[in-house]
């Protein structure tokens, strides 16, 4: 269950509208390495880990995910704000707004609308933890990539603070794994799935077994 | 502390039930900002609603991680207790 804080995680005050910029931005909202693909799997795939801390730190990244949506969706937001016709036609942001006006809608930064087939959820924690690794680190790539061509720090400074996110994401997701795989039997290290060949694993109680 | 402590499924059913009381009278007052009973109702429910939510945290473990301090554990309670889907 969710309830809502009416305020951002990282604060947003963008004073200069720019077109350009927002299309690239918005890629971070619905696209291939975005926040939603982001929310999504963790938040479907947190349902078939092997033990709760597991669970637990998919659930948690998870919502912050949902933040962080919340924050690039507010910069596009801000960033498309009171443009002239003229900017929209020059920018390039044109065939955006003729589908969507000024509204928030999750694409790539290329027009590819968002599509579930961004990410996984395998039902495979070994599986799905790595993916979710490498998944932090397209995102931070791509953070890396939006810095590279982002010029105004109002835009710069919540980019810099969401890139920092990835890699603390990627850190916890490391040491869930590590977590997982020292559950694991040491003769047979990656040869089953631990949540669906020993699913008794799963509703184990005691968090100390040693 | 408390006499008569409810079960962990019986307080379980008076969060949920508060809890939905907040957020249909949520939906509602958005829609009706000037109605004083409505107001005062909510007002109540909120109040229910901390209770319990401290009363859980304190003898079941945390729902919220606002209420993760209630019951004074050293440990990190959060990730431990039972996730609503198991």
């Amino acid at each position: 269950m969710w309830n809502y804080e009416k305020r951002l995680q990282y604060p947003v005050n963008i004073k200069t509208p720019n077109a350009k910029t927002a299309q690239f931005i918005m890629s971070q909202y619905g696209g291939p390495d975005g926040e939603a693909a982001a929310s999504m799997r963790y938040l479907s795939q947190r349902f078939t880990m092997p033990n709760r801390v597991a669970m637990g730190t998919l659930n948690d990244i998870g919502t912050e995910e949902l933040a962080h949506m919340e924050i690039i969706a507010t910069i596009v937001h801000q960033l498309t704000r009171n443009l002239s016709m003229e900017e929209i036609e020059n920018s390039g942001l044109g065939p955006y707004y003729i589908d969507h006006t000024d509204a928030i809608w999750p694409q790539a930064a290329g027009g590819i609308p968002f599509n579930a087939c961004e990410f996984q959820s395998k039902g495979d924690p070994i599986t799905d933890l790595f993916e979710n690794m490498a998944a932090e680190q397209k995102a931070r790539s791509t953070y890396d990539n939006i810095l590279r061509v982002v010029k105004d720090p109002d835009v710069a400074d919540p980019i810099r603070f969401l890139r920092a996110r990835e890699v603390v994401h990627f850190q916890r997701f490391g040491e869930t794994l590590r977590f997982v795989q020292e559950e694991l039997d040491s003769r047979n290290f990656y040869a089953f799935n631990p949540s669906f060949d020993m699913p008794a694993k799963c509703s184990c109680d005691c968090p100390c077994r040693k | 502390m408390n006499e008569c402590k409810k079960s962990k499924e019986a307080l379980m059913h008076t969060i949920n039930e508060i809890s939905f009381a907040v957020n249909d009278m949520t939906l509602y007052l958005d829609t009706h900002p000037e109605d004083k009973k409505a107001m005062e109702f909510l007002r109540c429910k909120l109040q229910e609603r901390k209770e319990a939510m401290k009363e859980y945290a304190r003898y079941y473990g945390p729902l919220t991680i606002d209420t993760v301090d209630e019951n004074g554990s050293c440990f990190w309670n959060w990730v431990m207790q039972p996730w609503p889907w198991e």
